[in-house]
């Protein structure tokens, strides 16, 4: 063979190579699908949804306690996150590139790297010491310290894109900077500041860490905020570490719900995104 | 925003005061976890996260390389890009303790059978199987990164190698990986963060023992899986402050993988906006 030849075949084999090995990592994701799906519909069913766990050997529980558990977690995360987490994104996307602002930046994608699990210590240490005991509201600061990176970024991002024109003609106009903020520059970017919303509580939904010794988990129906509630990522750990076929069984249907619910965020956000586009 | 992560590593560290005192340096390097005599080293857990991440991340690195390759170089649009594309981001999408669960039934038997032919102790659960949930985990990761320095080669440069009658393997070879290699690094360094903190999936197959793994089929324990573990089982006060001192190590460590794959990033930028203009 001669040397081009050569040359080209090797060219071949590689793309198919890249190919092949490109197809084979989205693989496992048919294979969650398939086996979430397999295991976790047959205990879909009405009852699922309001039921309480049961003990093992009945059947027919259900998950109602964790669903309300993660509704109050996140429900009270994003009080907590989103205020400041809009208002640092402001601030990132209004002010200069200074020595402050390059620094509240950083601490922020440091942020966004941090091990969820360390987060949920810090969340320990802050609330649950102090307090004396598990609590859902010790588990929503954990979970409003990992969506805040989140929301900052995709706001800031967002607003950056309105046209500086727009703002003059609001400051023009005579309206004060706070207003010109809040009536123009929000108003423009909002659709890009929802799906930042939307990805941050997909990201949140599934955290597992940080609630462990914060949220803790209950086998009981709670929704107060100042003792330990269950949520669905933790009955899944729960469930999934248990020795008993029942609760496996339990577990796969809420993990079911859990990635469809991820999911639907997921897709309603690019919806958004692509719908309501921040174009100028 | 600066004030929480001050606040952050302030808790920790005054939180690990008790243990960074009782134990000093040898804390890093003790093999002894024993929280009955109370007396404790981390090594076997630093052992278990460096073995575990980096074995992840030689496992994703072809992969993740093969997403980038077909993303941002042979189908930069079409039907196919944007299929595989919304599948990795699928992909990073689902939550870490799905991934575990996953793992847990499927994967485990897996390795399980391949440890029976090989003649090994059939734990199922250990160093390799965390590994590969974990390579599957951050494949995502690398791949968008590196996806994105290999579309932002200059197509003159491509065009040159072309023109001298390159294969389109040589002008990969010779021309796109040399120019992206740095975000291609610094993207490598992102996931290599995340292996690193990953608890769930981790904590879920890898089998819990506080020894130090002898090899990738012996199950161990990694910093943030042994947090997850016995965080709520520390009763004394040194127990729960050597397990905030793990934290803090695991803290320091993120926050400097995580800056220095920013740093090349932003390098990166700033090269790629004047060599335009």
């Amino acid at each position: 063979m001669s040397r081009t030849a050569a040359r080209k075949l090797w060219d071949k084999v590689f793309v198919s190579a890249v190919l092949l090995l490109s197809v084979a990592s989205i693989i496992p994701l048919f294979l969650i699908f398939f086996h979430i799906f397999r295991e976790g519909f047959g205990s879909i069913s009405p009852g699922f949804f309001v039921n309480l766990p049961r003990p093992v050997g009945e059947s027919g529980g259900g998950i109602a306690n964790a669903l309300v558990g993660s509704g109050l977690l996140v429900l009270v995360a994003c009080i907590m996150a989103l205020p400041l987490g809009i208002a640092v994104g402001v601030f990132l996307a209004e002010s200069r590139s200074n020595l402050f602002s390059t620094s509240v930046r950083l601490s922020m994608e440091v942020l966004q790297g941090m091990p969820s699990i360390v987060i949920g210590i810090i969340a320990y240490v802050w609330v649950v010491k102090p307090m004396g005991t598990f609590s859902a509201l010790s588990g929503s600061v954990a979970l409003a310290i990992m969506m805040l990176p989140v929301v900052v970024r995709t706001t800031e991002e967002t607003l950056r894109l309105v046209p500086q024109s727009l703002k003059q003609v609001s400051l023009a106009l005579g309206a004060p900077y706070y207003l010109t903020v809040l009536r123009v520059v929000l108003p423009a970017g909002i659709s890009g500041i929802v799906t930042g919303i939307l990805i941050s509580v997909a990201r949140i939904a599934g955290e597992t860490a940080p609630l462990l010794f914060t949220a803790f988990g209950n086998p009981f129906m709670s929704a107060n905020l100042l003792k330990p509630v269950n949520s669905l990522p933790l009955i899944i750990f729960n469930y999934a570490i248990s020795p008993y076929d029942d609760w496996h069984a339990l577990a796969w249907g809420a993990s079911f719900v859990l990635v469809a619910l991820v999911l639907a965020l997921n897709l309603l956000s690019k919806i958004i995104s692509q719908r309501f586009r921040v174009e100028f | 925003m600066l004030v929480l992560l001050t606040g952050i590593f302030v808790s920790l560290l005054l939180g690990s005061q008790l243990s960074l005192k009782k134990f000093g340096f040898a804390f890093l390097i003790g093999t002894e976890w024993d929280p009955i005599a109370q007396d404790f080293g981390a090594l076997p857990f630093l052992v278990g996260t460096l073995l575990t991440s980096f074995l992840a991340i030689a496992i994703s690195v072809p992969f993740s390389m093969a997403i980038a390759l077909s993303l941002g170089e042979y189908f930069r649009k079409g039907v196919l890009s944007s299929v595989l594309r919304s599948m990795i981001e699928l992909l990073a999408g689902i939550p870490s303790v799905i991934y575990g669960f996953w793992a847990l039934f499927f994967l485990v038997p897996i390795v399980r059978s391949m440890q029976m032919q090989l003649d090994v102790p059939p734990y199922g659960v250990g160093i390799l199987t965390a590994s590969i949930i974990l390579a599957i985990m951050v494949v995502p990761y690398s791949a968008s990164v590196a996806r994105e320095v290999i579309a932002m080669v200059p197509s003159s440069l491509k065009e040159a190698a072309y023109s001298v009658g390159a294969t389109r393997f040589e002008v990969i070879a010779h021309v796109v990986f040399p120019y992206a290699r740095s975000g291609i690094i610094a993207g490598i360094l992102l996931s290599l963060g995340r292996a690193l903190g990953e608890t769930m999936a981790v904590t879920m197959v890898i089998g819990n023992t506080n020894a130090l793994p002898t090899g990738i089929f012996s199950p161990g324990n990694t910093m943030a899986s042994i947090i997850a573990n016995e965080f709520t089982e520390a009763t004394e006060e040194v127990y729960l402050s050597a397990l905030l001192e793990i934290g803090l190590v695991l803290f320091v460590v993120s926050m400097i993988i995580n800056i220095a794959g920013k740093v090349i990033i932003q390098r990166l930028d700033r090269s790629h906006r004047t060599s335009k203009k």
